[in-house]
């Protein structure tokens, strides 16, 4: 078996009387763009900072690229975005990323092609000698996008990479994940908008109270699973019952018909069907579920409180 | 070792990006301006009224005069090193774990004692430069108006680089568990107490007091800054006035070297302690 990106197994934090990660078992290979998805509080967070070293886990283990947690060479090849995106904000654009590429030992000559071409890469290069203290929130999240991956990580943990950015803003990060993935970079993203997890993600998993309680593959909610409404009249309860030849989730009242379809190609068949059994079919809607229906559904509408 | 240095320049250009440096240049050449102008007005005035008494005893009242002076204006020094110590690391840990700077430093493929490392070195030097600095103005200031100069010089402005960094690795250990402002209430605190039990040593040592005394000590070993300051007053008093014990400065009961090198000893559990703190706790 190959090597995973990331493989946990039971991992559990306990903070005081709150249990904050209930053994989390997870696996992602690596090159793979996967979204971490859940409620607020639902131990996101600390599930990343378990992993990154910057809380220590109460029970379970876990390794990175291979490697069992807290291994220093492994570290070199991991990026990181942290949720509050503070920094020291006395240095300059420029000194921030010289600093992060000599803690993680990059090489003089290559750090500065590299600084260069990312302060190019976030838009960020007219202001390279500027203080981080004078950079917006917007500024400051993409310097530390660039900071995320001055070293070319192969596996890089973005925390709610664009909650604070412009429709542009977003557009960047879904670019930079989109090359991350192309360079075979695996990325970790913990997100609320499920609408960029939807276009940027191959894989989701969701969280609730510390726990994975779903995980799937983004390219099999695409087009597959959608619910159809139907309204016709004069179904029968036969005509009902041979829907379940198509789909599940089956519901008839009185003139309006709904079922759960995992193909495209069903919809026009129970339009065939329908219509040979002399039913006068006046609409057919088909909708797909979003990454939103799955989510309310699984997470509850509750939010996991 | 490289990730240490790179984490202590840092920090040090972080102390002169926030302009703890340039406050510490300005008001520290201030104070020696003011000083020096004291030292010239009190010591052209003994001058003046010695001449008349024949020239051994005029040198007599002036050197210990330059003595006292000088021994004063470092007492002032050591205060200030002392505040500058407990303020530079008090929020250093504390701050950055609850801004989140630290985050992306620790994440780093470092050991988080180079983190601890790097600060504390960054302010040790700091502190010897502004030592150096104010110690040294002093020291010059007296010499070229009096041509004086004490004995042992160098391991006074030693012992009192040892009691800045003391309190300074003092303080870094508190900073990697409280918040900053519970580290200066502590900090300042035992430094108060130390002091207070400093004086009562001493004058329990007039009054022959064994009692007294050894309440000094037990603050000292709480907290060993007064001992150490006491040693190097001692290290820099002259034989006349020790004898005669003319200024609150002459020290009768000397903490020994053993003392000495308890507060080093000291400061290796407190650096060793906030190493040993920050590696264990979640940020």
């Amino acid at each position: 078996m190959s090597v995973q990106a990331i493989e946990t197994e039971q991992l559990r934090k306990v903070f005081g009387d709150h249990t904050a990660v209930e053994g989390l078992t997870l696996r992602v290979a690596q090159g793979e763009v996967f979204g971490f998805l859940g409620p607020n509080g639902a131990g996101k967070t600390t599930f990343i900072k378990m992993l990154l070293g910057l809380v220590m886990p109460t029970s379970g283990t876990a390794s990175l690229l291979g490697a069992p947690l807290g291994n220093r060479e492994v570290m070199t090849r991991v990026g990181f975005l942290p949720e509050h995106f503070r920094f020291q904000e006395w240095l300059t654009a420029s000194e921030f990323l010289s600093l992060h590429g000599e803690l993680l030992g990059m090489e003089a000559q290559a750090l500065r092609s590299r600084r260069e071409a990312l302060l190019e890469r976030v838009g960020l290069a007219p202001f390279r000698n500027k203080q981080l203290r004078t950079f917006s929130k917007g500024m400051l999240q993409r310097i530390g996008l660039a900071q995320a991956v001055m070293n070319h990580p192969a596996l890089v943990f973005l925390d709610e990479p664009t909650s604070g950015l412009d429709p542009v803003g977003r557009r960047l990060v879904r670019d930079i994940i989109r090359e991350l993935r192309n360079e075979g970079t695996c990325v970790f993203l913990n997100s609320h908008l499920l609408s960029e997890i939807e276009v940027t993600c191959d894989r989701v998993a969701f969280i609730r109270h510390g726990e994975v309680v779903r995980s799937l593959e983004l390219d099999a909610l695409d087009g597959s699973e959608s619910v159809v409404t139907i309204r016709a009249a004069g179904l029968t309860a036969r005509m009902v019952a041979e829907m379940a030849r198509w789909g599940q989730d089956v519901q008839a009242n009185g003139e309006e018909l709904t079922l759960t379809v995992h193909n495209e190609a069903a919809i026009a068949e129970i339009n065939r069907y329908l219509v040979a059994q002399g039913v006068d079919v006046w609409a057919i809607s088909p909708r797909r579920l979003s990454l939103e229906d799955l989510f309310i559904e699984t997470v509850g509408k509750d939010g996991g409180l | 070792m490289k990730k240490i240095l790179i984490l202590a320049r840092m920090t040090f250009r972080e102390a002169i990006r926030r302009r703890i440096v340039l406050t510490g240049l300005v008001l520290g050449i201030l104070f020696l301006v003011v000083y020096s102008i004291g030292f010239r007005m009190i010591f052209t005035q003994i001058r003046n009224e010695t001449i008349a008494e024949g020239t051994a005893f005029a040198r007599v009242a002036q050197t210990e005069m330059s003595n006292f002076l000088l021994v004063a204006g470092l007492y002032a020094v050591t205060f200030l090193s002392v505040a500058m110590g407990a303020l530079l690391s008090a929020d250093t840990l504390s701050g950055e774990i609850s801004s989140g700077t630290i985050q992306t430093i620790v994440a780093k493929p470092l050991r988080r004692s180079d983190v601890v490392l790097g600060k504390w070195l960054a302010f040790a030097g700091l502190l010897a430069l502004y030592l150096l600095l104010m110690s040294g103005g002093i020291i010059v200031s007296v010499y070229l108006q009096a041509g004086y100069q004490p004995q042992n010089l160098l391991s006074g402005v030693l012992l009192i680089y040892l009691e800045a960094l003391l309190v300074m690795t003092f303080a870094l250990a508190c900073s990697s568990t409280m918040p900053a402002l519970a580290t200066g209430g502590m900090v300042f605190g035992l430094y108060g107490l130390a002091f207070i039990g400093g004086w009562i040593e001493q004058i329990g040592t007039i009054f022959n007091n064994q009692t007294a005394v050894q309440v000094g000590i037990a603050t000292s070993l709480l907290f060993p800054t007064e001992a150490l300051w006491r040693r190097a007053t001692f290290e820099m008093q002259t034989t006349l006035g020790a004898a005669l014990q003319m200024t609150p400065f002459v020290t009768l009961s000397v903490p020994n070297l053993l003392m000495v090198l308890y507060a080093v000893l000291y400061l290796l559990v407190a650096l060793f302690t906030a190493v040993r703190v920050f590696q264990h706790r979640d940020l």
